[in-house]
């Protein structure tokens, strides 16, 4: 029998299925040696548009790419970064404008097409046949999460963990449980929590602006200490090792809920992206009329883009400052230092001094990443600089300038991720899946 | 803080079932007993289960590629003997078979660490720690379409990508249905694969079934504006087999074919039903094979004609069809036709009939309806579970390497 040489170039994408925080390796064989190709991937949102990001490549003497191995020289990404064909994704030419990619059916993968094309190219390549395609997945949920439906009086919200439904395993859990809050953007989002249910906790994602009848006038600490209590309660979860993690507005409920809440009294808490500036003991809607007074200070930059920080600088006042001095859990803090949207990086300072005058700064551990802007969300995701934003307590649709530089986000991402995840682990005692 | 709860890790957590998986157990106390439990519900909601006992070493961890299994329904440095050595749990109905029929749905196996070694009681007792895992049968972008043209029915599963794609022909056993996991396999392997039903789909008769339904079969596959052209294999297990020697002894253009289990003895040049009717006159087809000597060339597939690479897997406890003799005997006619240089036979220490994808798990004996009088039996495939379970592994891999070596298939690297 004639033995053959490959003619086919070859793609392979490790692992084929991965968690949305996990890496993948590529690796491209039998290509001619020192040819240029380029690594393409392309993705359609929930939202049908697509995205896209590319490097650029040139073979080694065996006819191979090696994601691990080999230098991107240019395209969405550069160095070697197997992980920039997802974190350098960015919509495709011509689609709109200001987009951000979320993830709303979280029970299905976000698809990937992986190509190898001839030559270095930046455009053109739904025009191209690629040298070869893969496609890979990515979820949000690890086998054995399931959701649960948290409606109970006007409390909203999702809860995920892991139950096993094989009558034959006794469930295993109670787990420790996370209450995840989100910003000002408002909805149900759910991805986050349910990539901390993969790692063994039963998080809680809720849904805090105006879900359905619930008026912003009447949303104040009790919903918050409600929504904890539900979590609580719940025959899954252990009572006492709980966590409350929120992000930008979320952020400023966690830090209000854990100075004062006489409900709400965690193992530790998480804040990301927020900042002590915004109190939240009355309403919401009473935080957002002291927003609007000072909408003055809202920036809009050349690019018509909405620059934040400034307003929530605005509302410094000793006696508007939550008093994190009252804090007595461990405190993680995350913050990008290019935040465009919240001065994050000023008030973890200020935060630091009152601790420390208050004698808790011991409990204070706070991860800055430079040239990381606002959104710091789960690894991989791509980095949006501005997006189309609707302003909470105006309704007014912006472009909003969230800050950060592509590749120091996407780092500060990766990082920051595996550092939330071992900071719940310690002060919850979680089992966590080995990351 | 120390940790102090056991950590179960199965990567990947969702892989392709013809892929390993590893496990490592983490934090136990060290030489302590534990057992690695899996089980699994089938589409047909039976309970599957399998287990190995292991002590964990110095620093509390049990890691499935270093570490024995000392007990249990595998032995040795096996992590995949967590799914080949799976069998019924106690109390289920006898003669089960394992076999995936909603294709696009992983197989959701339940991986838990038990204190102690046990051999039952797993559902009474609640486990140190448990883990899911998935197994796939198509890789993500794989797609199917249903092939319906007049009598023709199978399914025809695409790789992703712009093709077009080397194609195969699969095909199954006497036991009937259209079974489509292989195809979908072999699609997540880079082939356009089509699984056929060609017992009585539907109102197609026995009668009506022969030659010509192969390869109007063929042509459809061929004809597929996703499937290249010049680059097409048969490959059949048991019946299927026979069909795919018949076949592939008449073509010009069949690029290579594969034989897995099957035997040149039941020639199909007439319809399905009359070569039943022959195999009922026959006690065995070993008895069919050392009948009359001179009818023997007469009554078999002329396989002195083929004109393609031909691989034959076969285990030697075959107990439902003659293979190795057969293979033997095939290697005689090949020679004496001057075609022996295309044949190459895989046979199998230990190994029984049912040659299936690497880490199903091996089944000696199943409930069976034999075809041409539709009385139920119980079918004694053969084989041992360890001998099997490598037959599935390495014959797997190296069909993928064949089929790959004959129609220059661009295939995973596996």
């Amino acid at each position: 029998m004639s033995t053959q040489k490959r003619t086919c170039p070859l793609l392979s994408v490790q692992p084929v299925r991965g968690l949305v925080d996990e890496k993948f390796q590529f690796v491209v064989t039998n290509l001619p040696p020192n040819q240029k190709v380029t690594l393409h991937s392309l993705h359609q949102s929930d939202d049908k548009d697509f995205w896209e990001a590319f490097g650029h490549y040139v073979s080694d003497e065996h006819g191979s790419v090696t994601g691990f191995k080999h230098e991107s020289l240019g395209g969405t990404y550069e160095g070697t970064e197997p992980m920039g064909l997802l974190w350098s994704m960015r919509p495709i030419p011509g689609s709109r404008h200001g987009l951000r990619l979320r993830k709303r059916d979280i029970f299905r993968p976000m698809e990937v097409c992986i190509s190898v094309y001839s030559g270095h190219l930046f455009q053109g390549f739904s025009q191209q046949t690629p040298l070869t395609t893969s496609v890979t997945e990515r979820w949000y949920v690890a086998p054995g999460v399931k959701r649960v439906n948290i409606r109970k009086k006007e409390i909203r919200g999702t809860l995920f963990l892991s139950i096993l439904t094989l009558i034959h395993i006794p469930r295993p859990g109670p787990y420790p449980g996370v209450l995840d809050l989100w910003g000002a953007g408002g909805g149900l989002v759910e991805y986050r929590s349910a990539l901390l249910a993969s790692h063994g906790f039963a998080s809680m994602a809720l849904e805090y602006l105006a879900p359905e009848d619930l008026r912003l006038e009447d949303t104040d600490a009790s919903y918050f200490e409600k929504a904890y209590q539900i979590l609580k309660n719940h025959p899954m979860v252990k009572k006492d090792h709980l966590a409350v993690l929120g992000l930008c507005l979320g952020g400023a409920i966690t830090l209000s809920m854990v100075s004062y809440s006489k409900v709400i009294k965690p193992q530790c808490c998480v804040c990301i992206s927020g900042s002590h500036l915004m109190p939240v003991d009355k309403s919401l809607s009473e935080l957002f009329e002291e927003m609007k007074n000072h909408a003055d200070k809202l920036y809009v930059n050349e690019n018509n883009q909405v620059i934040h920080r400034n307003l929530i600088l605005s509302l410094t006042c000793q006696s508007a400052k939550v008093d994190v001095g009252r804090i007595k859990c461990p405190l993680l803090l995350v913050n990008g230092d290019d935040d465009q949207t919240i001065p994050a990086v000023e008030s973890a300072e200020d935060m630091a001094m009152m601790m420390e005058k208050a004698g808790n700064r011991h409990l204070l551990e706070i991860l800055t990443y430079p040239d990381a802007g606002h959104l710091i969300e789960p690894p991989y995701s791509p980095h949006f600089r501005a997006t189309n934003y609707k302003l909470e307590w105006t309704k007014e649709r912006i472009v909003m300038l969230w800050g950060g530089q592509t590749k120091p986000h996407a780092y500060a991402q990766e990082d920051a991720w595996k550092k939330i995840l071992a900071f719940l682990w310690q002060h919850l005692s979680a089992p966590v899946t080995s990351f």
